[in-house]
């Protein structure tokens, strides 16, 4: 299976890898997947006081298409607002690196990470975790 | 140094100049039909044929009667084991195998089970080894056949075939056993090992693609399949169909090489073998798979922990492996083989499996391990799980949402 342009270049040049301080009440942190699927993602935003994502940052065990889509994912939610965010749907992801059906598992828990960070966040700050609509497993 | 560079010469090998050369008159020439007994053209295939039956042969301590050509080893593993399911159907219907077989093997084993057949399939100790005593307790008064692998394509190790046999012989079953990787790489003798059926490809051993054979021995006992497919009667009954005469050439020659060069080839093989996996076990994290003393001189199977396979293939730009993570199939069931050797899946979705051949170099190998160890120690730094084993977190500890 060949890989898209798109993957090998999020693949090739990951943007912002790496770890922000998940003890700040500021950042939100999620951790999905399991090892033993062969998938394992984090993702962290840092918000500031509008509500709006200032930093992303994300660490992924997984397949090129593992490491791309969240690498996409952290790319999108800088300077989106929390809203907005919540609103990135795993098959736009889909779309931007055209994942072929065997990878849209990548997508989605791509966006189950960014979820997963929100309602980390929103704990933090004393708010209830949005109840997610769909449930993809 | 060309790239990509080839090391996954367990799923397939590239045909030596040398098969090529021998085939090719059979293609345009020589074309005729080895059933044709009243013309020169049939004569000169049948020679061939029957030339290449004597180098097959002598590859595994056979006579030229005893092989039986077929489209390579899943066929012969299908004629082996539901053409003695159907012959000795009177005096049995049981058949042991084992948990790391190849699909051939375990699927025409399926298949016996559907038509009534009871199939063992034995589980392996964690260096890949079948238990002998575990084997011997299985056997049943119905127990007709026991088929266990030579070397195992995934982690090489090689079974102790002799014991199997006796086992087997001791207890009145044949003794089966799919060598598809392990004929033409290492010695292999039916007499020696007592060998009742054996398979082999000729695509594994430098040979062409679409031919192998099956060993069926003649003498003490005389061994009996039911034929599988039905037509003119080739091959003693055993196997109609056209010889596929230039492939069964190549095949002959190929096993002529391998004979020939087999015991310095081991040896530089597993030299090569041996420094690539020194170098890589230098790698924090790094386990090799299966036995590391009774294994094939060519194989290396190493898992690398916190890193994914298939990712880790992706950063290994210009070498062909393989690796035991499945993220491609619908499943995302990594390798049955390392999970039965008691891998976690985790450590199954982490390994890489290196197959050295005839043609592989040491500046190849030395450009392997270079790329590896980057790909390895660059992947790392984007696992979050290397991360956290980095800060002294148990990963047993976290409540993971399998997906």
């Amino acid at each position: 299976m060949a890989y898209s342009d798109k993957v090998i270049d999020h693949y090739t040049n990951p943007r912002n890898v790496g770890t922000l301080d998940k003890s700040s009440h500021k950042v939100g942190t999620g951790l999905v997947g399991a090892p033993e699927c062969g998938d394992v993602m984090r993702l962290q935003i840092e918000v500031d006081d509008n509500n709006v994502i200032t930093d992303a940052k994300f660490k992924t065990f997984g397949c090129g298409s593992a490491i791309a889509s969240s690498s996409l994912a952290t790319e999108w939610l800088k300077g989106k607002s929390i809203d907005d965010a919540m609103a990135i749907d795993n098959m736009d992801i889909v779309e931007e690196l055209a994942l072929p059906p065997v990878k849209i598992h990548c997508s989605v828990l791509a966006e189950d990470a960014i979820k997963a960070a929100i309602n980390d966040y929103r704990v933090k700050n004393g708010l209830e975790p949005i109840e997610l609509e769909k449930s993809h497993h | 140094m060309n790239l990509p560079i080839y090391l996954d010469n367990n799923a397939t090998t590239p045909m030596d100049p040398r098969v090529l050369e021998a085939m090719i008159p059979y293609f345009t020439q020589k074309f005729g039909n080895a059933a044709s007994r009243n013309h020169h053209f049939g004569w000169v295939a049948e020679e061939a044929v029957d030339y290449a039956r004597e180098q097959v042969a002598k590859l595994i301590g056979a006579t030229e009667k005893e092989i039986i050509f077929t489209s390579g080893a899943t066929e012969s593993d299908n004629l082996a084991i539901k053409g003695v399911f159907e012959m000795y159907k009177d005096k049995g219907n049981h058949i042991i195998t084992a948990v790391t077989e190849h699909k051939a093997v375990l699927d025409a084993c399926k298949h016996v089970e559907k038509l009534g057949g009871k199939v063992t399939y034995l589980p392996v100790k964690e260096d890949g080894l079948v238990d002998l005593e575990l084997l011997e307790q299985s056997i049943t008064p119905e127990t007709i056949l026991v088929s266990i692998m030579y070397g195992n394509n995934e982690i090489g190790v090689i079974q102790p075939i002799k014991e199997i046999a006796a086992i087997a012989h001791k207890h009145g079953a044949l003794f089966m056993t799919d060598a598809t990787q392990a004929v033409g790489k290492i010695p292999v003798d039916v007499n020696a090992d007592g060998i009742d059926l054996l398979a082999l490809s000729a695509h594994k051993m430098y040979g062409p693609k679409g031919v192998g054979a099956l060993y069926v021995r003649r003498k003490g006992p005389r061994v009996k399949v039911t034929a599988q497919m039905d037509g003119g009667g080739h091959e003693r009954g055993m196997r109609s169909g056209t010889l596929n005469v230039p492939g069964i050439v190549g095949l002959g020659k190929a096993c002529e090489i391998a004979r020939l060069e087999m015991d310095s080839e081991a040896q530089r093989l597993s030299a090569m073998r041996d420094r690539l996996e020194a170098s890589l076990s230098e790698l924090e994290e790094s386990y090799v798979n299966g036995n590391v003393q009774h294994r094939l001189p060519h194989v290396a199977n190493i898992s690398f922990k916190y890193v994914e396979g298939e990712g880790l293939m992706m950063a290994m730009k210009d070498l062909a492996v393989s690796s035991g993570s499945a993220c491609t199939s619908a499943s995302l069931e990594p390798s049955y083989v390392l999970k039965s050797l008691g891998l976690s899946d985790d450590l199954a979705h982490s390994s890489i499996r290196f197959g050295l051949g005839r043609f592989t170099t040491d500046e190849e190998v030395d450009y392997a391990i270079e790329v590896t160890k980057k790909a390895v120690t660059h992947l790392r730094e984007l696992s979050p799980l290397w991360e956290m084993f980095k800060e002294g977190i148990d990963l047993n500890s976290i409540e993971w949402a399998e997906h």
